[in-house]
């Protein structure tokens, strides 16, 4: 490489500026690996040492345990912390419960998906599909604190839903778990819809023509092209949906009395038991690790 | 035809239906924040500026918000050096372990907000570092950095590096390339991410729980007043606020990268 360098007639004969930068630079020119390394120290260091290495503490520490008279944590590690979460029913039942909320949420976007990303990739003019897509963007990314703060408001008894229903004689679905599946229906379904609309548009219209040619009526067209076309982009969402429900805490606060795995990892967290919560967040770490595999098995990555 | 323009007709509706579901809870905050009575009954009975005045004089409020305001820029900042040094990184250069840089960079916004919280109040814990505006800070870089990262690699995709080449080749230093060539063509991308990371770090509230101590962010202030069951409407004022300073940054976001597309939050 330098060899190379020397015998190009660019290579300067002492620069004729000569400053402390110039050289630097030039420096930097002639060596790409040194120039990468420096690009790549702060980036690097960064994840690996505030995050990767946060994790591998947090590994840690749930392995140690908490003295019950004293309140000092033992700095042993020992699998008690796990034991507990296999043994006690109540975690379990937590755990099945919080996984079991995920799904009905994931399902149930991807069904309200569906249809506003079929209009947004296939029906809409290119001036309207754009103005959809800021349109799905801009809740997203609205404060999601509020977001749920104002469902709190919508679904309280004297709120705006029953006051609406009331003409109809039947009730919201209240403070409660059915309220919060809608409400975490809610603040998960863009994550759902860009996706799937990204998968819908990539589809060639000739798939769908030769399928009309072939005699594939609308639906069985939709169920034979379009889904198996489409569906790693679904996976892709639902990646979404479901890690952002499994580790959320701030909704079923909101929402309900019930406790989900966020819940409990709060409650032990700090003073009560840090080795427990730390053992505990293991849990939604695993499934969604787990989640993603089966994700990139189903070639959900390269649709992201 | 006629079924076609049926489906076509109810695929209208649907998303009709769908853009209400996603925009009726956003327009009640607004209303809320007008509502004379300051309770969740509905329908409000009168509309006054009220709250607002109330909201401008609440000194707790306002510490929260000014607080949010430094700990989105400090995390920008960094997130807006590390994830554009990244992209240069992995874009201009083709080395070992190249797949896993992204893959790290997203790892920390797609594990559940809840893993990362814990991760980092334990550590901060376990070595004797003090919670606050620092340790929440570094918690919201870590997972803004990808979003300058996605920004930026996209930008340099589209931009050929013969560029870069052609002004080493007619003399250009790596600075002078860097500096007149490589950050014009970077910069609007480089401030979209920062937009979208300012905004994402302004309504955090999953992590920022985990690590903040006793500090105050403006959606921790939200959080601890959800239960003021006479002051609905101080708190929908706070969250109209909040909506704002995340979504008019998007907007202006969207706008920087419509050639890229890369703004979704992965």
């Amino acid at each position: 490489m330098t060899t190379g360098a020397r015998a190009t007639p660019t290579d300067p004969t002492p620069a004729p500026t000569g400053s402390a930068r110039r050289r630097v630079a030039a420096a930097l020119q002639r060596r790409p690996r040194l120039r990468l390394g420096l690009l790549l120290a702060g980036p690097a260091g960064w994840l690996v040492i505030a995050y990767l290495g946060s994790l591998a503490v947090l590994f840690l520490n749930a392995g140690w345990s908490r003295d019950p008279f004293t309140g000092l944590v033992h700095r042993e590690w020992t699998l008690a912390n796990f034991g507990q979460l296999v043994t006690n029913p109540i975690y379990r039942t937590v755990a099945l419960r919080t996984v079991g909320m995920a799904i009905a949420v994931t399902v149930t976007c991807a069904l309200l998906s569906f249809p506003v990303a079929y209009y947004m990739a296939r029906v809409a003019s290119p001036r309207v599909r754009g103005l959809l897509v800021v349109a799905v963007l801009m809740p997203l990314w609205s404060s999601y604190l509020i977001k749920a703060y104002s469902w709190r408001q919508i679904l309280s008894n004297d709120g705006v839903l029953n006051w609406a229903l009331s003409p109809l004689g039947i009730h919201g679905p209240g403070l409660n778990e059915v309220g919060l599946w809608l409400v975490l229906t809610y603040l998960w379904l863009p994550y759902m819809i860009l996706p799937v609309f990204a998968g819908l548009e990539r589809i060639p219209t000739s798939l769908l023509e030769a399928s009309a040619d072939l005699g594939g009526r609308g639906l069985m067209t939709f169920r034979r092209v379009t889904l198996p076309l489409v569906f790693p982009a679904l996976v892709a969402g639902s990646i979404f949906t479901f890690s952002l429900t499994l580790g959320d805490y701030i909704a079923p606060s909101l929402i309900t009395t019930t406790q989900f795995i966020g819940n409990v990892i709060l409650a032990n967290f700090g003073v009560p038991n840090l080795p427990l919560a730390a053992a505990l967040s293991l849990v939604p770490l695993v499934i969604v690790t787990i989640y993603l595999l089966i994700a990139r098995r189903l070639g959900a990555f390269e649709a992201l | 035809m006629t079924s076609g323009a049926l489906g076509r007709a109810l695929l209208r509706i649907a998303t009709g239906a769908v853009l209400f579901f996603m925009y009726a809870p956003l327009a009640l905050v607004i209303i809320y924040a007008f509502s004379d009575t300051g309770t969740t009954a509905w329908p409000p009975t009168s509309l006054s500026l009220k709250w607002l005045e109330i909201a401008v004089a609440n000194t707790g409020l306002r510490d929260a918000f000014l607080t949010s305001i430094a700990v989105a820029l400090g995390a920008t900042v960094i997130a807006l050096l590390l994830g554009s040094l990244a992209a240069l990184a992995v874009a201009r250069h083709a080395f070992f372990g190249r797949e896993v840089v992204s893959f790290v960079l997203i790892f920390p916004i797609a594990l559940p907000g809840i893993v990362t919280g814990m991760a980092l109040s334990t550590t901060f814990a376990t070595i004797g570092l003090p919670l606050g505006v620092l340790a929440i800070i570094v918690g919201h870089a870590t997972f803004c950095i990808v979003l300058v990262y996605n920004n930026v690699i996209a930008r340099l995709r589209r931009t050929a590096a013969s560029q870069e080449e052609a002004s080493s080749d007619l003399g250009a230093d790596s600075w002078q390339t860097f500096r007149f060539i490589t950050l014009p063509a970077l910069r609007s991308a480089m401030l979209a991410g920062a937009l979208l990371a300012f905004a994402l770090s302004f309504d955090e509230v999953i992590v920022t729980i985990f690590v903040a101590g006793g500090v105050k962010t403006l959606p921790i202030w939200i959080f601890q007043s959800f239960r003021l069951a006479n002051q609905v409407s101080l708190v929908n004022v706070a969250g109209l606020v909040a909506i704002l300073l995340s979504v008019i940054p998007v907007y202006i976001a969207t706008r920087l990268t419509r050639d890229t597309g890369a703004i979704g939050r992965t």
